[in-house]
């Protein structure tokens, strides 16, 4: 079972290297991959550093080139294939049909992962990608129950990987269209949700506002931590009733289900945050590779510590962890 | 320019959308969408029920066409998809890849839905490869997005073998959950959820804390807050988009829809009331309504 850690610079990737990543996942610096963020991902030099560095160390490296090509640049999408295949990158991670076909047509031998924003949810849509482009394994989108997940396990030849920690996406990612909604700019389209260019502060009598290209997301007393203004974690008014309508901040944590997916034989844990530092990325990998060694060790005595719990829920949103949609109680 | 009905995305009485199919044949809608596309614990028209209305439309002269879940997650669901699919009469429009899969196995053609990724003149024609015979654009495109990737050589090449759709009017599917929020928002668990959805034939309207409409809550989908209405964009619309979409809302979704025919060559353009809005379609966040 894979440790596979994110890194959106050069130090990132070091620090997970360092700390027991078995892989690292990294974006290019431009609309190719879904943390399109300003100041962060590797250029093109950086990239063969990366895979000098990871190489060293008899680990892998994996590029996220996963979101949808526009048609006007679609060179970009496939300048950013070439150049990773170029630079010896390990594993592309994958989500458009068109970039796919690209690949399967130019690098038949190179190993591609389907990333979660395809959205693969099931063994229908696993199967389609295997056989239409070849791919080797299904990142799973974090809706599934984890009766689903070995549904899955059960019945696809493909390996999978699942979301083990990080910022909890609460809907079928890759058809998300609320951040395009309310800003214009999507996952999508531009590889960012809720972009730091829409966000504005205010605060008024202690009272701290966060708005979303004008549309109040939350509104925070004193006492309360305000946190990003990601529009499905705001809290609205439904029927008079002011709550958090979709979801509460907070972050996702399966370490209670290490056992269980090793059990059925999940090929992969990926960590949730390339925008992260390379300390948050040190201290959860710290985290992340004693628990599966643990588990690795022998799963029946694993037991979740809790020095892990106490250093994940410092690291997670709002304080808060859940297993997500993995139990069906979330639901 | 042809105009559809999309699927019901509420959860409706069977009593409300059998009579809603009987004013959709007595209409002059071309084509009819049927199916759950939402959630599958809906169970008020059952496969057959639709099948029935189906043959009704089809006698009415509509073009009828099955429409498949968005969020396939259990096996229960993946049987559900192949008995649409294998349904020996009606064109399938799928709205999750699996879909596809299935169709294409079955060596069937099919329609593409908004839900599925497909954002370039690649994808187009790899799926018009497969079998799709029309491609419903995802909602968050825009005019120009897709003039650009109709304009490219390996789409002009294919171009009489697949029509495109454009969802036009109604409050827009903007994403699929495991949760659902309308039991959440009356503090009940997916499990124990009492298909409460039925109550609110709308969805559920979700404010801003000041006031502002953001999001329509449908079970496990969020819609957007405001309606999506491209009735003075449709003369914009000839050459690119051969079929506007309209999704059935709980009231007035028939004379919108003549509305719709008589300004299809921009002779009666309508002033968008409030809460109505086109910025997707003109490049703009979706919120936006412009003038």
């Amino acid at each position: 079972m894979e440790l596979l850690c994110p890194a959106g610079s050069i130090p990132a990737l070091k620090a997970a290297i360092e700390h027991g990543a078995d892989a690292v996942y990294v974006g290019l610096k431009d609309e190719t991959n879904a943390r399109h963020f300003a100041g962060l991902n590797l250029d093109a030099s950086n990239l063969r550093d990366a895979v000098h560095y990871v190489h060293q160390h008899g680990r892998k490296l994996h590029v996220a080139i996963n979101t949808f090509a526009h048609p006007d640049t679609f060179q970009r999408w496939t300048a950013a294939v070439d150049a990773a295949i170029q630079a010896g990158v390990d594993v592309l991670i994958v989500a458009d049909m068109a970039v796919l076909s690209y690949i399967a047509a130019n690098y038949p031998e190179q190993e591609v992962h389907l990333s979660v924003q395809a959205s693969a949810t099931n063994a229908a849509a696993i199967e389609f990608y295997q056989q239409e482009f070849g791919v080797t394994r299904v990142v799973l989108p974090r809706v599934l129950a984890m009766n689903q997940v070995r549904a899955l396990a059960r019945t696809t030849t493909v390996d999978l990987e699942v979301f083990a920690f990080g910022s909890l996406c609460i809907m079928a990612e890759g058809r998300c269209y609320l951040s395009s909604y309310m800003t214009g700019e999507s996952p999508n389209t531009v590889g960012a949700c809720s972009p730091a260019a829409y966000v504005r502060w205010d605060e008024q009598d202690g009272v701290l506002e966060s708005r979303l290209n004008g549309v109040l997301i939350d509104r925070f007393q004193p006492e309360e931590t305000a946190g990003y203004p990601t529009l499905c974690k705001g809290r609205f008014e439904v029927a008079g009733e002011v709550y958090h309508p979709l979801e509460e901040p907070t972050s996702l944590n399966t370490l209670g289900l290490l056992p269980e997916l090793h059990k059925e034989g999940i090929a992969s844990l990926k960590i949730e945050g390339r925008q992260r530092s390379p300390a948050y990325v040190a201290q959860i990998t710290k985290v992340w590779r004693a628990a599966i060694d643990a588990v690795l060790h022998d799963p029946t005595k694993f037991q979740v510590q809790d020095e892990w719990n106490a250093v994940l829920a410092g690291l997670s949103e709002g304080s808060q962890t859940t297993i997500g949609a993995y139990h069906r109680s979330w639901k | 320019m042809q105009f559809s009905l999309g699927p019901v995305q509420y959860f409706w009485p069977k009593t409300k959308m059998q009579a809603f199919y009987r004013d959709a044949a007595a209409s002059d809608v071309d084509v009819v969408y049927l199916g759950e596309t939402v959630c599958s614990k809906r169970r008020e028209l059952k496969l057959d029920d639709y099948l029935a209305i189906a043959h009704e439309l089809r006698e009415a002269g509509k073009q009828v066409c099955l429409s498949t879940m968005t969020l396939l997650e259990a096996p229960s669901e993946l049987r559900e998809l192949k008995r649409y699919c294998d349904n020996g009469e009606f064109l399938v429009e799928a709205n999750d890849v699996g879909a596809i899969g299935v169709l294409r196995e079955n060596g069937l053609p099919f329609i593409a839905g908004a839900a599925i990724s497909v954002y370039n003149q690649h994808s187009v024609k790899r799926l018009v490869d497969m079998g799709m015979q029309r491609w419903v654009m995802p909602v968050e495109l825009s005019r120009d997005w897709l003039r650009e990737l109709l304009s490219h050589d390996e789409v002009t090449a294919v171009r009489d073998q697949f029509e495109t759709e454009v969802f036009a009017f109604g409050h827009m599917p903007l994403a699929w959950s495991a949760r659902c929020f309308t039991a959440r928002s009356e503090n009940r668990h997916k499990d124990q959820c009492e298909l409460c959805c039925i109550k609110y034939p709308d969805g559920r309207r979700v404010d801003s804390q000041d006031g502002q409409r953001v999001f329509v809550l449908n079970g496990i989908q969020t819609q957007s807050g405001d309606r999506y209405n491209l009735i003075n964009q449709l003369p914009q619309m000839h050459g690119l988009v051969d079929m506007v979409r309209l999704s059935p809302q709980a009231e007035g979704t028939f004379d919108w829809l003549q509305k719709f025919r008589d300004n299809a060559h921009g002779n009666a353009p309508v002033k968008l009331p409030a809460g109505d809005v086109n910025g997707y379609w003109l490049q703009l966040a979706g919120m936006v309504q412009h003038a």
